[in-house]
């Protein structure tokens, strides 16, 4: 049965307002979760207030501009600032997406950030994505052929290499998979969105050989059919994919007898 | 002080916009779940139909009334909206409207004929 509250532990509890907007030009208020494993305190969540005036476009801009200046203490994982790396994945204003993409301006004030949801978290807004990686690797994601004959490239028309576009996209920034309400109840048997738009870019190459075992693993009550469509995925990605899309495919697959 | 210190769940439901996507999946898990227990009072409806015109009669007076109108009603725009949503669902197992824009449209207008279809049975009913 899915527990619907959060243990107790887990319960966010209000937190410090550390600065205010003396002498701001455009100031925007931000509340972002908090939780410390070298204390004892509860999660909680903290108030900072930036300069738009001096800040860049990115929420991402805004969590470093806080970093900097306010508070170091403050804890994410950002890498490439350009959406291709998936690492500054969180919760904002209530839906997951992006810091590195995400303009300010589209934001409502107060801005409220949290960490990926339904995750363990191992500091502020860096959820523990281990569990996430060792299902990625479940699907064995790569390609399953036999060697060509001498050493040659595996030819694919432009309608197969088509077949791959909205799949290859795919970051694994976990956005689609910790919008899922399926994944929040089922974390441990259910792959994901994430992971089943993984398994499904192997089934869609033409050059891969291990479709019909592909399809077996997949055929479980668990790993893809606790996707009930809610679609909660499709609208979190920030790159415009369609893991649903890919999920009824495989679905209509097994159902057709392809497995 | 310790590392191995319990890590804690990061909010969830608490924190999550309800959008149409979610909303309307658990409408339809909602609408399953009060379909499946009205079965009962159906079962018992028919029952008392069995048993003659004074059981039925007897029936009739316990259900009667404002709380029963109100369950009716409820129960009318549950099978609609269930079905409605239904066929959204057979549509996607067949592998179709699975672009945002196609879920977005087939969302509203599922909710668009429960309501009508509800409206209009009541009326021609009542």
């Amino acid at each position: 049965m899915a527990q619907f509250r959060l243990p107790k532990d887990s319960r966010v509890t209000s937190g410090q307002r550390h600065n205010d907007e003396t002498g701001m030009q455009q100031p925007l208020v931000l509340e972002i979760y908090r939780w410390n494993p070298d204390d004892r305190d509860a999660p909680r969540v903290d108030q900072y207030t930036i300069d738009r005036a001096t800040c860049g476009p990115m929420l991402l801009d805004a969590l470093i501009k806080i970093k900097n200046e306010i508070d170091s203490t403050l804890t994410f994982r950002r890498s490439c600032r350009e959406g291709i790396c998936g690492s500054c994945a969180m919760n904002i204003n209530g839906s997951n997406t992006l810091a590195c993409t995400q303009a300010l301006e589209e934001l409502k004030p107060p801005v409220k950030i949290f960490p990926l949801p339904h995750m363990p978290v191992i500091k502020d807004l860096v959820p523990d994505l281990t569990h996430f990686f060792n299902q990625y690797a479940s699907v064995e994601p790569w390609l399953k052929a036999p060697d060509t004959e001498s050493d040659s490239e595996r030819l694919q028309s432009p309608d197969e290499r088509e077949a791959l576009d909205g799949l290859y996209e795919c970051i694994l920034c976990a956005c689609c998979s910790t919008s899922c309400p399926s994944y929040w109840w089922n974390p441990d048997q259910y792959l994901g969105p994430a992971n089943l738009l993984q398994a499904y870019r192997w089934i869609a190459d033409s050059r891969d050989q291990a479709t019909r075992q592909r399809l077996n693993q997949l055929n479980d009550s668990f790993a893809l059919y606790r996707c009930h469509t809610i679609m909660n995925c499709t609208n979190a990605c920030p790159k415009g994919l369609n893991p649903g899309k890919a999920i009824g495919t495989i679905k209509s697959l097994i159902a057709r007898g392809k497995s | 002080m310790s590392i191995t210190r319990e890590r804690p769940l990061s909010p969830h439901l608490q924190i999550y916009r309800p959008q149409l996507t979610s909303v309307l999946s658990v409408f339809h898990r909602l609408t399953g779940i009060f379909l499946s227990i009205s079965c009962v009072g159906l079962s018992l409806w028919l029952i008392s139909m069995a048993l003659g015109e004074e059981a039925y009669a007897e029936f009739m007076k316990a259900v009667g009334g404002w709380g029963g109108w109100v369950f009716v009603t409820l129960l009318i725009f549950c099978v609609y909206y269930h079905l409605f949503n239904g066929i959204r669902h057979l549509f996607w197992d067949w592998g179709l409207g699975f672009s945002l824009r196609s879920v977005y449209a087939s969302g509203w207008a599922v909710v668009a004929l429960a309501l009508g279809f509800s409206l209009l049975t009541v009326t021609l009913t009542f």
